[in-house]
């Protein structure tokens, strides 16, 4: 992975010292609440319900073992020993107090880490593919892009007060893992037929209040220009994004109101004033980046090993655990491990001190002392042997980071809600739990195959639920919570928005709702479909009518017990 | 007039101001029988900072005096003034919160594509913590919010030593302007 030189390094420890000022500033009522707001925001510091909350930048997902040690430090002295990874591969620490934060990203400095725009109205943390490097399926490897466009985004000193947030992904295989058409910017490493990489340059994605999918307005832009046609995007939004209403101020209104045409030759117009210019990015740093992230010295292996297939037939957890959590790896004998945040009883994303540690400890055993976290808030052992694979589950399981339920519907993707959010509509994490209780049946679970359940506390929808296959909502109705249900959304190369399926429900209901919606879709599927693609080809009609043709009661049952006798 | 004692930050150096700014505001104290219609606001002497629309309506008249500046709203383009650039002595402007950066492409294109020269002041909410992004864009003078310390808004100035990108300060990026060999293991 990427490691700091002596540049990178002192814009971390000076960003550390401004701070630092400020906040001596804020303590000192040099500073008003609303002066210090948007720099402690573009420290990624929030206030809300109960306490500071500290959102630290993950670039792209990625972390070695030693950085998640102190995360994990940061957990036991600064916060109640836990931390949450966010579906945008950032952490948040939930209980901090504003007093220590300046230590707090001092220590994350000495580990070549910060909170650098993790929030306001800027270019925040870049995201990626969690499989970067490693997936077959890749056409160039987006990390050293992603790099250059971190630093280059650090304290860009014209797009520091943006309209609103400006959020950046980057994918580089052929499926889209980073969810690219929901971003501001989405850009797509690919070849043109000269063999020569570019960029699919999408704009205008987002999901929030107006979900929108964004508009490609470059087929293929070569990778020197990258900088100076994203400055010439950024500079058109910085003038022109609404400023008047903050519901309407991200680039996707923009490009609604005049156009993805229109808005693609403003840009180009402006793009002709840099192109080729200096911000030109040159070979040389490419090539100098790039270094950081060549492949390592794999071993030569077997496709397969022997030990674990016998292991797979004899153990059935180990099997189930193998199916649903263990990726393909580009290498023969490697494995892409997911270790699962999403255990029954834990809010989704949710990690101890504790479990820190061990993953730091497995990812030097087993995987090269790195590890990614995915946008679904779980973490990737990237580079594991297959044959380690059988110690490797034992010592996750132990850990309670092994629940063989990734891609299932238990594998919920959920934000922080209403139990810390300050901007939570309703309570998010419950309804998570409450699911997940009720679908605790492993077979029942394994037998209703890939599903995508996203539960977002309010319409900024940071949990993603427009995209996902079953997409919660919770709204606030007279003073109470409620929860809309929409239907048939996915991320992913086919990116759709889904549909609400009609009026919300309360709370207690939920697990029902989820319930009878898989009923449907058990009783409707063909033999290959999956859930999304069932309720493409039906449409939502027979699940609204199966939801909402009799009351639901509360119940007492498990999901699948019928299915279980 | 000028207020008494007004001071600036310019050129990385807090010294005294005897440019008058004129806000609408301003403008109905100073003549107040106009109303507003910028052909008809009366130009005091001396130093006078003009909003766009004063200096497009009698661009004529005030073309032959050397001191008068124009100032820009964050609406504004800055190619309104793009034929008025050799002639104008200072540009300033403005923010109505700091945290409208409409101004910093205004600044950028100022002297990066039209090529402005003179002076270029950030008028208005302009505070400390903004300063290095303010000059890192193309101002080279700062009309702090009164009620703030210059002293200490000049530290702003300096909170970093690193700059990656390339801006109106900078002609290159960081990777173009120092070898870095790089750290790799």
């Amino acid at each position: 992975m990427y490691r700091y030189d002596h540049y990178d390094q002192t814009i971390v420890d000076e960003r550390v010292a401004q701070f630092r000022d400020q906040v001596r500033r804020r303590l000192a009522d040099e500073l008003t609440e609303e002066e210090f707001r948007p720099l402690r925001l573009q420290n990624g510091l929030y206030h809300q319900r109960h306490a500071y909350m500290l959102r630290i930048a993950i670039p792209y997902g990625l972390l070695s073992a030693r950085q998640l040690r102190t995360l994990a430090q940061i957990a036991r002295e600064h916060d109640r020993g836990y931390g949450h990874f966010t579906t945008r591969q950032n952490i948040q620490f939930n209980w901090v107090k504003l007093e220590q934060t300046p230590d707090i990203l001092e220590r994350l400095a000495g580990v070549q880490m910060h909170a650098i725009q993790t929030s306001g109205n800027c270019i925040r943390n870049i995201t990626s593919d969690q499989y970067a490097g490693i997936a077959a399926d890749e056409i160039v490897d987006p990390r050293p892009y992603a790099e250059i466009l971190r630093q280059w985004s650090t304290l860009h000193p014209e797009f520091a007060f943006l309209p609103r947030k400006f959020k950046f992904a980057i994918n580089g295989a052929q499926e889209d893992r980073a969810v690219t058409a929901a971003h501001d910017i989405g850009l797509t490493v690919i070849k043109n037929e000269a063999g020569e990489v570019g960029f699919r340059v999408m704009v205008g994605g987002g999901l929030g209040r107006t979900p929108i999918i964004g508009s490609v307005i470059r087929e293929f832009l070569p990778w020197p220009h990258m900088m100076t046609y994203l400055e010439a995007i950024i500079r058109v939004y910085n003038q022109y994004g609404r400023r008047d209403n903050m519901y309407k101020a991200r680039i996707k209104i923009l490009l609604k109101a005049i156009g993805s045409e229109e808005f693609a030759q403003e840009v180009e117009q402006e793009w002709q004033h840099l192109k080729d210019g200096p911000g030109t990015l040159t070979l040389e740093e490419l090539q100098r980046v790039a270094a950081h992230f060549t492949a390592p010295a794999y071993e030569v292996l077997p496709a397969s090993d022997a030990a674990i297939a016998q292991l797979r037939q004899e153990n059935k957890a180990f099997a189930n655990w193998l199916a649903r959590n263990v990726k393909p790896h580009r290498i023969p004998g490697y494995r892409a491990v997911v270790l699962s945040l999403k255990k029954p009883g834990v809010p989704p994303g949710d990690i101890s001190a504790e479990q820190m540690e061990t993953v730091a400890n497995l990812a030097e055993r087993y995987s090269l002392g790195e590890l990614r976290v995915t946008h679904e808030q779980n973490l990737v052992l990237a580079d594991v042997r297959e044959r380690d694979l059988f110690e490797l589950w034992q010592q996750a399981k132990n850990a309670g980071l092994a629940t063989p339920n990734i891609g299932l519907l238990t594998d919920i993707v959920c934000c922080p809600g209403g139990d810390y959010c300050a901007l939570a509509n309703a309570k998010s994490i419950p309804i998570a739990l409450a699911i997940t209780e009720r679908f605790d049946n492993l077979d029942y679970l394994h037998d209703i195959g890939e599903l995508e359940l996203n539960i977002s506390g309010c319409i900024n929808a940071c949990a993603h639920h427009h995209v996902g296959n079953i997409g919660v909502l919770g709204v606030d109705k007279d003073g109470s919570e409620w929860y809309q249900v929409s239907l048939g959304g996915s991320q992913g190369n086919e990116t759709t928005i889904g549909k609400i399926i009609g009026p919300a429900f309360s709370a207690e209901q939920m697990p029902d709702v989820i319930e009878r919606l898989i009923e449907v879709y058990l009783r409707e599927r063909t033999d290959e479909e999956k859930f999304i693609d069932t309720v493409r080809r039906l449409g939502i009609e027979p699940f609204k009518a199966q939801v909402y043709g009799t009351p639901i009661e509360p119940k007492a049952t498990k999901a699948g017990e019928q299915a279980r006798g | 007039m000028a207020e008494q004692n007004k001071r600036i930050i310019k050129d990385r150096a807090i010294i005294a101001d005897d440019w008058l700014l004129l806000r609408p505001n301003v403008s109905a104290l100073v003549s107040p029988s106009v109303g507003a219609l910028p052909s008809e606001v009366s130009i005091p002497t001396g130093k006078v900072i003009v909003p766009l629309a004063v200096w497009l309506a009698q661009k004529e008249a005030l073309s032959a005096r050397a001191d008068i500046g124009v100032w820009l709203a964050s609406d504004e383009r800055p190619e309104a003034l793009k034929d008025d650039l050799a002639r104008l002595p200072l540009i300033a402007v403005d923010f109505p919160k700091f945290s409208d950066g409409r101004g910093y492409s205004i600044a950028f294109l100022l002297r990066e594509r039209l090529g402005y020269a003179g002076e270029l002041r950030a008028i208005g909410d302009v505070l400390r913590d903004q300063l290095f992004y303010l000059a890192r864009v193309g101002f080279n003078a700062f009309d702090v919010r009164a009620d703030r310390s210059l002293e200490d808004a000049l530290a702003g100035l300096t909170d970093f030593s690193v700059r990656y990108q390339t801006s109106s300060d900078e002609k290159e990026p960081l990777f173009r302007r120092v070898h870095r060999p790089g750290e790799v293991p």
